[in-house]
């Protein structure tokens, strides 16, 4: 067999494909839960009533979403530029530990201290992500296996220092940080709803990366040196430049998160902060085909995923790991989909 | 320094270090036949934690240990199989499917532990191979324990590598291999099918990532547990490259990263070790490997259609 570029794939073939992708994951889910002992479409519905049966449940969808949506476009941001951050978890980290530090003693209080312990947070991830990108564009050091690598070396950071001058003397012998100062924590969205405006800094978020992909100089470079590297040398485009910046932004993007989860949700850094948000990014991140308005409803969707297995696990009993077996199996799905809308199966 | 010396000195650090690097063998030759054949397999991490918990189950149900492995194999040539097809004839990007096994593999993992055993709290054990010395070798001094007196599996690593190195390089099959992470055009001009040689190549290598996996429960832990596989995968990744995709050179480097590994374990019990956090030098080794690529990744000779799709017919 050998696949055959379709040159104008047909309405039918872009949205028929990707709604065969869902199909299939929910029958894989059906699977899983037979496979469990439990009755399919009830575990199904549990899933979903979980995820969005009640304004509790949509809440903590909600939040559940607010990080996955700062890693999916980080990650989206990057793989544009074929620049495969994987390290996204790391960055959130780094985001996480600057924003404790600076939250717990606040200098400047209120939206300007939020804003100052924000962009040090990102630039923080951006650095943490800068090394690799450096290494890459200087020395041609693959930046699949150092930015891997670094999200070990991060939490190991992270639980060093919690265990030692970061931990919070009043936090009963647990390792976590002294809590951030109330002035500075983000406040709620919507008064009287636990939605806090970390939220808000995600969707406009996506909005200023759809702005910098779809309006900007960056965004067609970016695009550029995804597709073609030696191309896009060749026409101009300055490449190690453009990587450098790709990274940055998707660095700073993904240690957002970590600032969103401990100034907003958290309140204080524990070593389980994130159950890994940076690696889900890359799920939610294909599933919206590295666009930045996908990435905040397959945010949504992987979230409720999530949240709604939580509850169903402890109503019917089937494995909770059944949400990562799940969007693990869409996003296979959902890539083999995507590839099928562009290239059809020649047999011969 | 003495106490340098003294960790060098003790037969319990050479021990310790094979032991260390046997199921970093086994999955850095699967990674090197699969990059060698021109695909990248990011889903080393994950199927070698599916490994690790299929040849556990498969003792822990009572089956034989040698029984679990063969499970492990199988399985991960399972995982292999869907890896090759997606990314070779379908022309997937390798990088996403790579990590979409690991994830699946490792959630399949947990999901089938928590069924399996529901409700538990301490993870059950197996009885795990036993050490077999070898009359006489295991007597010499110093490093005749660490390399003569281990259990099976880890002469097997050693064997895997030995005939992994011999076919790669000597027989028309590893030549085929070599040439389809090469100049895969050529390959077809022979005759013969890339597609046939890179799934092949994907799944027997995913096979013996799995049984790296399956070292852990079945002849270093003798329990599952979940994480314990802790970025092992990664690491053979840059061990492939700091091996410059060769296997001599690759076990090697796994000796070197596992010396390094069972000596910070050593050292932390010195009063060097009371003076730093323990983090420093669990984060010893994952620096190292990074410090590896950077020193390597100017020589090394990358297959050259590595991670490039082949589509038959199109120039």
């Amino acid at each position: 067999m050998r696949l055959e570029p379709v040159a104008n794939p047909g309405l039918l073939r872009r949205l028929g494909l990707p709604a065969a992708a869902l199909v299939a994951t929910v029958v894989t889910g059906s699977l899983l839960a037979l496979s469990a002992g439990a009755d399919p479409l009830a575990t199904l519905g549990l899933i979903v009533t979980g995820a969005v049966g009640s304004k509790f449940a949509a809440l903590e969808t909600l939040n559940r979403a607010t990080p996955l949506i700062f890693t999916g476009l980080a990650v989206a941001v990057a793989f544009r530029a074929k620049l495969w951050n994987i390290g996204a978890e790391a960055q959130l980290y780094a985001g996480a530990l600057v924003t404790a530090v600076l939250g717990a003693h606040p200098i400047v209080t209120g939206v300007p201290g939020m804003a100052l312990i924000g962009l040090a947070a990102a630039l923080a991830g951006a650095l943490v992500l800068l090394g690799p990108v450096l290494l890459k564009t200087r020395l041609g050091v693959d930046e699949v296996v150092t930015t891997l690598l670094l999200n070990f070396v991060l939490l190991l950071v992270v639980s060093m220092l919690l265990e030692g001058v970061l931990k919070d003397p009043m936090g009963m012998g647990w390792p976590k940080s002294a809590p951030v100062a109330k002035s500075v924590r983000l406040p709620r969205l919507i008064e009287g709803l636990r939605l806090h405006w970390g939220f808000g800094l995600a969707l406009i978020a996506a909005g200023l990366v759809w702005l910098m992909q779809a309006r900007m100089r960056l965004g067609y470079e970016i695009r550029a040196v995804g597709l073609n590297r030696a191309a896009a040398r060749f026409a101009g485009v300055p490449v190690g430049a453009v990587l450098v910046k790709t990274a940055l932004i998707s660095g700073g993007l993904a240690a957002l998160a970590g600032f969103s989860e401990v100034a907003g949700l958290k309140g204080t850094l524990t070593l389980d902060l994130s159950p890994g948000f940076g690696y889900t990014g890359v799920i939610v991140a294909m599933l919206a085909a590295l666009h930045p308005g996908g990435v905040v409803v397959a945010a949504l969707f992987v979230a409720g995923v999530f949240v709604g297995s939580d509850a169903m696990s402890r109503a019917a009993g089937v494995p909770s790991y059944i949400a990562d077996l799940l969007l693990a199996s869409a996003l296979l799905y959902m890539v083999l989909a995507m590839q099928l809308v562009r290239y059809r199966v020649v047999w011969r | 320094m003495t106490d340098l010396l003294d960790i060098f000195l003790s037969a319990s650090f050479w021990v310790a270090l094979v032991r260390i690097a046997s199921p970093l063998i086994f999955a850095t030759m699967g990674e090197l036949i699969c990059e060698r054949a021109g695909v990248l397999n990011l889903g080393i991490e994950g199927i070698m934690v599916f490994g690790a918990f299929a040849g556990w189950l498969t003792v822990y149900l009572g089956g034989g240990l040698w029984l679990g492995v063969g499970v492990a194999m199988l399985a991960g040539m399972a995982f292999g199989l869907l890896h090759g097809v997606l990314t070779v004839p379908f022309g997937l990007s390798q990088h996403v499917v790579g990590l979409g096994i690991t994830l699946l593999a490792t959630a399949a993992a947990y999901f089938a532990y928590r069924l399996a055993l529901p409700e538990v709290t301490s993870p059950p054990k197996i009885t795990p191979f036993a050490p077999w010395p070898i009359p006489g070798l295991a007597a010499i001094p110093l490093i005749g324990e660490g390399f003569f007196a281990q259990t099976p599996l880890t002469y097997a690593g050693f064997v895997v590598a030995g005939l992994t190195a011999l076919v790669l390089f000597r027989t028309p099959l590893g030549l085929a291999l070599r040439a389809a992470g090469e100049n895969p055009a050529a390959v077809e001009a022979q005759g013969l099918s890339v597609t046939a040689l890179r799934i092949g190549a994907v799944a027997v290598g995913s096979g013996l990532m799995a049984v790296g996996g399956a070292f852990l429960t079945l002849s270093a832990f003798s329990s599952f547990f979940f994480e314990m596989v802790n970025g092992r995968g990664w690491i053979c990744i840059a061990l492939v490259v700091f091996g410059g995709w060769k296997p001599g050179k690759a076990v090697l480097g796994a000796l070197l990263f596992a010396a390094f590994d069972a000596g910070q374990i050593r050292l932390q019990q010195t009063a060097l070790g009371a003076t730093l956090p323990y983090q420093v030098f669990l984060m010893a080794p994952y620096l190292l490997s990074i410090l590896a690529l950077v020193v390597m990744s100017r020589r090394a000779s990358v297959p050259a259609a590595l991670m490039v799709p082949f589509n038959k017919g199109e120039r």
